[in-house]
């Protein structure tokens, strides 16, 4: 990519993330809602860690990591609802008539949603750390954790994105969303160690997205990281974002097909 | 300006859509530079299909298309930098600012600097949103929304200008503002303007030449004037005090100098006549000696309505019915609306 495109990646970008900040009620939503999850969660199933497996006698901590990427991924997965916005408001109609790069178009994409998906996972973070969490890996496993859920949120954003240009029904992304958050996130070492999961759903978990950016940030985040489990499951994210971010690239080629 | 390549050559463009609607069936266009060129139909007739090929956002079946000298097909880049584009649908981005979507779309043209920023205030200034320029889009009036997205079309400077139903939607003073808006335009030096209505009078008062477009093809092109002249005069329409009787006005009226197509209908009676004004002291006269009293006479001139009737062969209000029947599957690919 030449710089003229980067400069381009990057005025669509800040567009992007020009339009979150002006809607206050999103970005509220957007961070309320995981203090909610971590109030609600957290006493919940604050007794949990008494049946052992958690690698930890405070739930809190183990919660953290499972809020951050479930955020992530719910925050991620609506990114179609903007595009089929931007599709019906003649917006992308307009960035095609001019010269921009359409390359710097599609990564503005994946750029904001990295920002905003790295931005939510520190703000969960730290109001983690405040309500008395404990990270026992540091600044480098929190790293490897916000690094996890930015490539799970690239995934979902990026598919998302697929759909809403593919289907152009706001019905169909609602639909499958719900159909899929609760699904994806429970069949995931979230809430509950792996050990005290069945084992049928431990091994539906294996195959799961959500689970293994959980596994690579929450093993970076022990005091003993497992350098294999996290570089595998960190690899396998990284994977399928080129994948996805691939297929929502060739969709945005379709979709000009079909203007 | 004649001594210019034409700012748009379109040869037989052919598109059709999936579903079997046929959008383009061979429409052929010549614009010359500097002009502003009407493209008048109802809706559905082809004319932002043709619009969207000529700025590069869909391909054609077949067909070739030059604007600016470049080929939509081999160099879009070079097309789309010597274009403006103003869609149908607004497509400004309602939480930024006026003056941000002006900043951002000189930029994707590669303006920095002072330069974006002068000419983003420039702009603003001349469709007088310098007040607002600095609010989010959204709060703006419908009026002031087309006012910006003429303005972005602008931004670089193009040479040729791209107006898609520029008026569709505006109440009725904001849509005479944009038409001085499109007329001071056309003054501007070496601009083309290519403008798609579906407003006979939009057409009639801002192009200098009008093509009609029916059922994708180009069924008639010429200037306003020339379009109204092949109708071959003035319509004079008359109301008698009484009935008479219709053979012997009939008879009375044919073979009057310069008086064609007699029509008695009741106490109504039209003619067409090459010089209306020139031809009623005449028909007065005439129908007097008939011993029929007449209690009005008026003189119409030609109408683009009368125009389209003749070429398309059917009226303009019954093809815009119809055709909105007919492209369903169109309307919903995200087309006209």
């Amino acid at each position: 990519m030449n710089s003229q495109a980067l400069a381009q990646t990057w005025y669509m970008t800040q567009r992007q993330l020009m339009a979150i900040i002006r809607q206050p009620v999103f970005l509220v939503i957007s961070l309320v809602q995981p203090v909610i999850w971590l109030f609600l969660f957290g006493n919940l199933f604050k007794k949990v860690v008494e049946l052992g497996g958690f690698g930890t006698t405070s739930y809190l901590d183990y919660l953290i990591p499972g809020i951050v990427v479930m955020s992530a991924l719910g925050s991620s997965m609506w990114a179609g609802m903007g595009t089929l916005e931007e599709i019906e408001r003649g917006t992308l109609n307009r960035f095609l008539t001019t010269p921009v790069s359409r390359n710097a178009l599609m990564n503005a994409n994946v750029v904001e949603n990295g920002i905003a998906t790295a931005v939510q996972s520190v703000v969960i973070v730290l109001l983690g750390w405040a309500a008395g969490a404990t990270y026992q890996g540091g600044a480098g496993g929190l790293l490897v954790l916000v690094v996890a859920s930015v490539l799970l949120g690239t995934v979902f954003g990026a598919l998302s994105n697929a759909l809403g240009m593919l289907v152009r029904r706001r019905e169909s992304i609602i639909g499958i969303n719900t159909f899929l958050l609760l699904p994806l996130t429970f069949l995931s070492s979230s809430f509950m160690a792996p050990s005290q999961m069945p084992s049928w759903m431990r091994h539906i978990a294996d195959f799961n997205p959500v689970n293994w950016a959980m596994v690579a940030g929450r093993s970076a985040l022990n005091g003993d990281p497992d350098r294999g489990l996290v570089l595998g499951r960190g690899g396998a994210l990284l994977v399928l974002a080129v994948v996805a971010v691939g297929l929502s690239t060739r969709t945005f080629r379709s979709y000009q097909k079909s203007v | 300006m004649s001594t210019r390549a034409p700012a748009v050559a379109a040869r037989d463009l052919i598109k059709t859509y999936p579903g079997d609607v046929t959008a383009l069936a061979g429409m052929d266009l010549t614009i010359d530079a500097g002009t502003v060129f009407g493209l008048l139909g109802p809706n559905g007739a082809g004319k932002s299909t043709t619009v969207k090929i000529l700025t590069t956002l869909a391909r054609p079946d077949s067909g070739t298309a030059t604007v600016a000298g470049h080929d939509v097909l081999r160099h879009p880049d070079r097309v789309r930098r010597a274009i403006g584009v103003v869609a149908q649908k607004s497509g400004a981005d309602p939480v930024a600012t006026g003056r941000e979507n002006l900043l951002l779309q000189g930029r994707l043209y590669g303006m920095r600097g002072a330069a974006v920023r002068h000419r983003t205030d420039e702009l603003l200034d001349r469709f007088d949103l310098a007040d607002a320029g600095n609010r989010q889009v959204k709060g703006y009036s419908g009026g002031m929304q087309r006012r910006l997205d003429v303005a972005l079309g602008l931004v670089h400077r193009p040479e040729v200008l791209f107006l898609d139903e520029p008026t569709t939607g505006l109440d009725p003073e904001a849509r005479t503002a944009m038409w001085d808006e499109i007329a001071r335009l056309a003054g501007d030096e070496g601009l083309t303007i290519v403008l798609t209505t579906h407003y006979l009078e939009e057409a009639d008062r801002l192009a200098e030449r009008i093509a009609i477009v029916d059922r994708g093809r180009i069924v008639v092109e010429g200037t306003p004037d020339e379009l109204k002249g092949e109708l071959r005069g003035d319509a004079v329409h008359m109301e008698l005090r009484a009935e008479g009787d219709t053979g012997t006005i009939t008879a009375a009226l044919t073979g009057l100098p310069g008086v064609h197509e007699v029509l008695v209908d009741g106490r109504r009676v039209s003619v067409r006549a090459g010089d209306g004004a020139a031809a009623v002291p005449l028909l007065l006269a005439a129908l007097e000696r008939a011993g029929a009293a007449v209690a009005a006479a008026t003189v119409a001139r030609p109408s683009l309505d009368d125009v389209y009737l003749r070429y398309a062969g059917r009226r303009f209000a019954e093809a815009e019915a119809a055709d909105a029947r007919h492209i369903p599957a169109l309307t919903s690919a995200g087309d006209a609306r």
